[in-house]
């Protein structure tokens, strides 16, 4: 598998043209809207943006968890590994859930079953996708609650999980997201429900234990976070990417008039004080996007072509682009000079 | 009205708006048929601070220090049991009800959620005029009043006839700044104002409290558990771990130079992007997690978790040293 996954240009995953409808009371929206990126193994690709924008939509369609009939997965193509995931049977797609794919969420008390002790679902998830017996997966699932570093591996894995802090439950989503060693982790805001002190324990923790090649895609609204973890960024706004580069492109060169907005306004710890630089207005609802590009509205660049056309994804340097018609303008100013 | 304000601030120039001293807010644990008192939540415990007019001061800390508490306790949505907390010269810990009801008018709250804090069956119109009401402050007619705390707030005016869903969450959070400031207050309690809204947003409704400050020489309790918002509109910081006050003083020296340790565990583990990351920079990361309010450790509530313990933390709860320019409660500044 993993020598079919090299043959597919080195990439583990490559989302393609992603559209994902949702058909409400309201009417049909786009939630993604041609959206591609790609993840090399061992990258931790982080899909930033607000609520609203796609991203836990983005997450959520690799593998094929989008809530039926309402959301439909409508084009694209996403390929793992090599698979189109989009083509594969469910039983297939079962072996690669948990197995190969892996999910650590925002909410461990909605993630984890209320009813079972933490041993028994750890054990059982190790046992579904391994051949094992009950005592071994025991051992290995209590191994692994002492490397996320709960105290008294033995004796929490007797415990329910509203019998935990927020913070262990999480440190057991991450252990069972880990155990199986799959080659892709999807973590869906995995520290905002988190403190801070707790949070860079969990950063610590996922960046000791992943195997070296390992990807994580990273979805979170927090640019604090997507510095402290990411190798490379794409930049959700409006259902489409605005914005993707490496982590030094998108936070010292930005390009997008959105992009540049959001880390020119995000109040710093230190340095610069005083009023802090706003984008005007607010992110449209998805029956209200503008012609064009989603973000004229608000843009401090915007020109008569912007509503006419949905500006291409430019490359603006090596492995940076921009949706955006002023990206090469932009790109080599400051952010704070908007 | 606008003269007792006046002479209030002449009688007393140079005491602080707000005097805070040694406040207790504890939350009896009851058990049993008889509801017997058990023990008790010491949600906010000998809490000593004070804030002069037209100032911001900070608060931060993680969930469950108690820094919510604080506030609504300051506001009185919680009864004190002990300590006081002196508002203008008048202590809120002992105030009567009918007493607390006139100052009602000078001290406000913003909450954390704009949208469960207004009421859906009520209008913008309403809402926003309904403390004038309360208070006979209305001047002219109640939509004109109205009219202008919208454009105070950066909204349409012509919206007062609209209902909260029919906005977005930045813009329910500007409808409860205008209920804020629509009784003319001295003091505002901000409870975590920005962390429901969007990143993009959250900036606007920052600068539009730091002009409304200005505008209307308000003062500031600014809560939140994001040191980054905070340095930005706070001029002095206070920061609480369990129930207590560990440091205060002026947001860019704590910032810059944290000297609890709670202090520089709680910086060292906030994101800071373009700086250094976590792994790269200096190692303070604290280790476990908060202890219960219920039972907190004996001597410094922080010595479980802290690196520079001593013999003395555990047996002896620190009083608040003075260090420079700021108040530390441990035994390392005596």
């Amino acid at each position: 598998m993993m020598v079919e996954g090299k043959a597919h240009n080195g990439r583990l995953l490559d989302v393609e043209d992603l559209i994902v409808t949702f058909e409400t009371d309201e009417g049909i929206f786009r939630a993604v809207d041609g959206v591609s990126f790609a993840i090399e193994p061992g990258e931790v690709l982080g899909l930033v943006g607000e609520s609203g924008c796609g991203k836990s939509v983005t997450a959520l369609s690799i593998l094929r968890l989008i809530p039926g009939p309402v959301g439909k997965i409508a084009g694209g193509k996403i390929r793992f590994q090599g698979k189109d995931l989009l083509e594969l049977p469910a039983s297939k797609l079962h072996n690669i859930r948990g197995q190969e794919i892996s999910m650590i969420f925002q909410e461990p008390s909605a993630a984890l079953s209320p009813l079972h002790r933490v041993g028994r679902q750890l054990v059982e998830t190790i046992r579904l996708h391994r051949k094992m017996d009950k005592k071994a997966a025991w051992e290995m699932a209590r191994e692994w609650l002492a490397k996320v570093r709960i105290p008294d591996p033995e004796e929490r894995m007797y415990a329910y999980p509203y019998q935990l802090s927020g913070g262990m439950q999480q440190r057991v989503m991450i252990a069972m997201a880990l155990m199986l060693e799959p080659a892709l982790i999807i973590a869906d805001e995995p520290t905002t429900a988190l403190d801070v002190t707790i949070q860079a324990q969990i950063f610590k923790l996922i960046r000791g234990l992943k195997r070296k090649d390992t990807s994580i895609l990273l979805i979170t609204h927090d640019m604090g976070v997507v510095w402290e973890m990411c190798d490379r960024v794409a930049v959700m706004y409006a259902s489409r990417i605005a914005e993707k580069g490496t982590l030094e492109q998108i936070f010292n060169a930005p390009a997008h008039p959105y992009t540049r907005g959001l880390l020119a306004s995000i109040p710093k710890l230190t340095g610069a004080k005083g009023k802090l630089k706003a984008i005007r207005g607010q992110v449209p609802s998805p029956f209200e996007y503008p012609s064009g590009c989603h973000f004229r509205d608000r843009c401090p660049h915007a020109f008569d072509r912007c509503a006419a056309e949905v500006p291409p994804l430019y490359e603006v340097q090596e492995g940076h682009r921009a949706s955006c018609f002023a990206a090469h303008e932009l790109v080599g100013k400051p952010p704070e000079a908007e | 009205m606008a003269q007792i304000i006046q002479a209030d601030s002449i009688s007393a120039p140079p005491s602080p708006l707000l005097d805070v001293k040694d406040l207790k807010t504890w939350f009896p644990i009851q058990r049993g048929i008889f509801s017997k008192i058990v023990g008790h939540v010491r949600a906010v415990d000998r809490v000593t601070f004070s804030i002069q007019k037209g100032e911001t001061l900070g608060l931060v800390g993680e969930s469950g220090c108690g820094k919510t508490t604080l506030g609504r306790t300051l506001i009185g949505l919680e009864t004190a049991m002990e300590g006081q907390a002196l508002f203008n010269g008048r202590d809120l810990v002992t105030l009567s009800s009918r007493e607390r009801r006139h100052l009602r008018r000078q001290m406000q709250i913003i909450f954390q959620d704009p949208l469960s804090s207004l009421n859906p069956r009520m209008n913008i119109l309403d809402i926003v005029t309904e403390g004038i009401a309360q208070f006979k402050m209305v001047e002219g007619g109640r939509e004109d009043h109205a009219k202008r705390l919208m454009a105070e707030v950066g909204l349409d005016k012509e919206a007062i006839y609209r209902y909260p869903h029919e906005f977005s969450g930045g813009q329910r959070q500007r409808i409860n700044i205008a209920r804020a400031i629509s009784l003319r207050p001295d003091f505002i309690v901000c409870d975590e104002p920005v962390s429901a809204l969007d990143v993009s947003v959250q900036a606007q409704v920052i600068n539009l409290l730091m002009d409304l400050r200005k505008s209307h020489g308000l003062s500031y309790l600014f809560i939140s558990h994001d040191l980054s918002v905070v340095s930005n509109i706070a001029g002095r910081t206070a920061v609480m771990y369990l129930g207590t006050i560990v440091e205060q003083g002026p947001t860019s020296d704590i910032i810059e130079d944290p000297l609890h340790p709670y202090t520089k565990a709680l910086i060292a583990a906030v994101p800071d992007p373009g700086k250094a990351k976590i792994g790269e920079r200096e190692e303070r990361l604290v280790k476990g997690e908060t202890p219960s309010p219920a039972a907190p450790p004996s001597g410094c509530r922080f010595h479980t978790r802290c690196p520079d313990i001593m013999d003395i933390c555990p047996r002896v709860d620190p009083p608040d040293f003075s260090h420079e320019t700021r108040l530390v409660r441990c035994h390392l500044y005596k």
